[in-house]
């Protein structure tokens, strides 16, 4: 059995993969067949690299094995396709076609993001292929990320490469118009491959290719694409602040730990400098996003060293923008708690009326938790006690019913004592 | 999001099956194949298990001490749960539409049964949003 990769040795692999995939892609034209054949060359790279040691350039090593793949791959289906249809295309031609070998590596990342998360994909398809075709990581490790079988993932994969093919997209830059679509559509992906990994920090497997980590370093090399684009920048600035905090929100049993109640010793000061910096840069700039203003509550939260110095004044002021901004009924709900934290429950349970009538939210357990939170807050114990157990029974979540259960016991042990 | 699927052995207990003409036994069996082909093909399966009949199900308590102590056999017309899905899907609604396609397997005369199945969610280990 070869030894694993080196973090450094596999940082640079992922690093690269994007890249070789667009000369790929750019040289045989064919999106679902490269990006198979990159994937291959990777697995090559895993396991020969260790064995051989690291190529002198790993960059060229994973563009020849990954074409040397796929040009069998095309000349296998040609030699099929010539059998049962006795069509002549010769395999030349595509070799020929092979073109300009062309430079913009940098914007191929671009690009293949451009792909993955286009809109025709579903969330969880664009998901799984940008981890593989952008991020780098193999079938497998997607499939354990999101606990379903390897198998089931490959199919996913696979299916999202049709649609791909099928919706005809061009692997080109979209031009201008459609560019700030797709770019919202990319974050989004990224946005919900970093919430995926959040929190699942609980159990030593998911560390290591913690899907947190890898939204970050993707939407790090967005941002070091398009450095001037403020919601790429808030973002980032978000991941980071929130990533910050990671340590100190689960417990030893992986229990979940409310913000007030984090040891913030553990918060990670340097990356908290580091958001907090590139959200005041980015703010300065003018032209304010939903990412940004998202980033810049974090970082209110961040910057203070106690619970009780938090500027929820603030907080209410920045959630007041971005309900102004967003139609999201989960804005209006932390509106409320900032409201209520800077007016009083009273305040934000009147807020809170209006979102039972939007169908998003009612029957939400964040809805039941949130009152449940507010009603406590004002001294009613018994009403907070009941949307306790109310959103304890409607999360989907383990982790939240086990916190919702025990601040069910908790305020019956207090309720008891007085 | 995951959604188990779980299907009862029906009413007249589970092995009415084995009176059903050849042809139809044949077709149900092709029905099961061919739904979880569809389910695996489409990057949607996650596990599905039959389970064996309620004659060898046991029902088991912890004596004194933690030794196992079992109850069974069970009467052929309880209800048992003959077997389950479990599917990653994008919507609730899409775990509905895989349930009422088991639902519609193929009974004696090639009618469909439309057995309830009890569909539920799975949770998961993770909180669902950033705060």
């Amino acid at each position: 059995m070869s030894p694993l990769l080196d973090t450094r040795c596999e940082h640079l692999l992922r690093e690269v993969a994007p890249q070789v995939l667009g000369v790929v892609v750019r040289r045989f034209g064919d999106f679902a067949a490269a990006e198979d054949a990159v994937q291959e060359a990777l697995i090559a790279a895993y396991l020969q690299w260790p064995r051989d040691g690291l190529p002198d350039s790993p960059r060229a090593w994973l563009i020849q094995v990954a074409s040397r793949r796929i040009t069998d791959y095309l000349r296998s289906e040609m030699a099929r396709r010539r059998r049962e249809a006795a069509a002549a295309t010769e395999v030349d031609h595509l070799t020929r076609t092979a073109g300009v070998e062309s430079d913009p590596e940098q914007d191929d990342t671009l690009i293949l993001l451009f792909m993955c998360c286009h809109p025709a994909l579903s969330p969880s398809s664009a998901i799984a292929l940008t981890l593989r075709a952008v991020g780098g990581l193999t079938t497998r490790e997607i499939a354990n990320a999101f606990l379903v079988p390897e198998a089931t993932m490959a199919q996913r994969i696979g299916r999202a490469k049709q649609s791909i093919k099928a919706s005809g997209v061009p692997f080109n830059m979209p031009d201008a118009r459609e560019r700030t679509e797709r770019l919202s559509a990319v974050l989004h992906v990224l946005y919900l491959i970093f919430n995926e990994g959040y929190s699942s920090s609980i159990g030593p497997d998911l560390q290591r290719h913690d899907l947190a980590n890898e939204a970050i370093r993707l939407t790090r090399a967005v941002h070091s694409l398009l450095p001037h684009d403020g919601e790429v920048a808030g973002l980032l600035a978000l991941m980071i602040l929130t990533d910050a905090r990671r340590l100190a929100r689960t417990g030893p049993e992986g229990e979940l730990i409310p913000l007030d109640k984090q040891d913030r010793t553990l918060w990670h000061q340097k990356a908290i400098s580091e958001g907090v910096a590139l959200i005041s840069q980015t703010l300065s700039r003018g032209s304010i996003g939903s990412y940004q203003l998202q980033a810049a509550i974090a970082a209110v939260h961040d910057e203070a060293a106690r619970a009780q110095d938090t500027d929820w004044p603030q907080i209410l002021a920045l959630y007041g923008l971005l309900r102004r901004m967003s139609h999201n009924p989960m804005v209006t709900l932390n509106y409320a708690i900032a409201a209520a934290m800077v007016h009083g429950p009273a305040t934000g349970l009147k807020l809170l009326e209006s979102l039972d009538a939007d169908s998003r939210l009612a029957g939400h357990y964040r809805l039941d938790t949130v009152r449940a939170h507010l009603f406590e807050m004002a001294g009613d114990h018994q009403t907070a006690i009941a949307y306790y157990r109310a959103a304890a029974l409607r999360t989907t979540s383990i982790p939240e019913r086990d916190y919702l259960m025990t601040q069910v016991a908790r305020i019956n042990a207090e309720a008891s004592l007085a | 999001m995951k959604y188990i699927l779980m299907m009862n052995t029906p009413e007249r207990g589970p092995y009415s099956i084995f009176n059903w003409p050849r042809k139809d036994f044949e077709a149900h069996i092709a029905y099961w194949k061919s739904l979880n082909t569809e389910l695996e093909n489409l990057g949607e399966l996650v596990a599905v298990e039959a389970l064996t009949g309620p004659d060898q199900a046991k029902l088991v308590r912890a004596g004194k001490n933690g030794t196992p102590v079992t109850d069974g056999v069970f009467p052929e017309s309880k209800e048992f749960l003959a077997g389950y899905w479990i599917v990653d899907v994008e919507s609730p609604e899409r775990a509905y539409e895989i349930a009422a396609h088991a639902s519609a397997a193929p009974g004696p005369g090639g009618a469909p049964l439309n057995m309830a199945i009890e569909v539920r969610q799975v949770m998961t280990s993770r909180p669902d949003e950033l705060s």
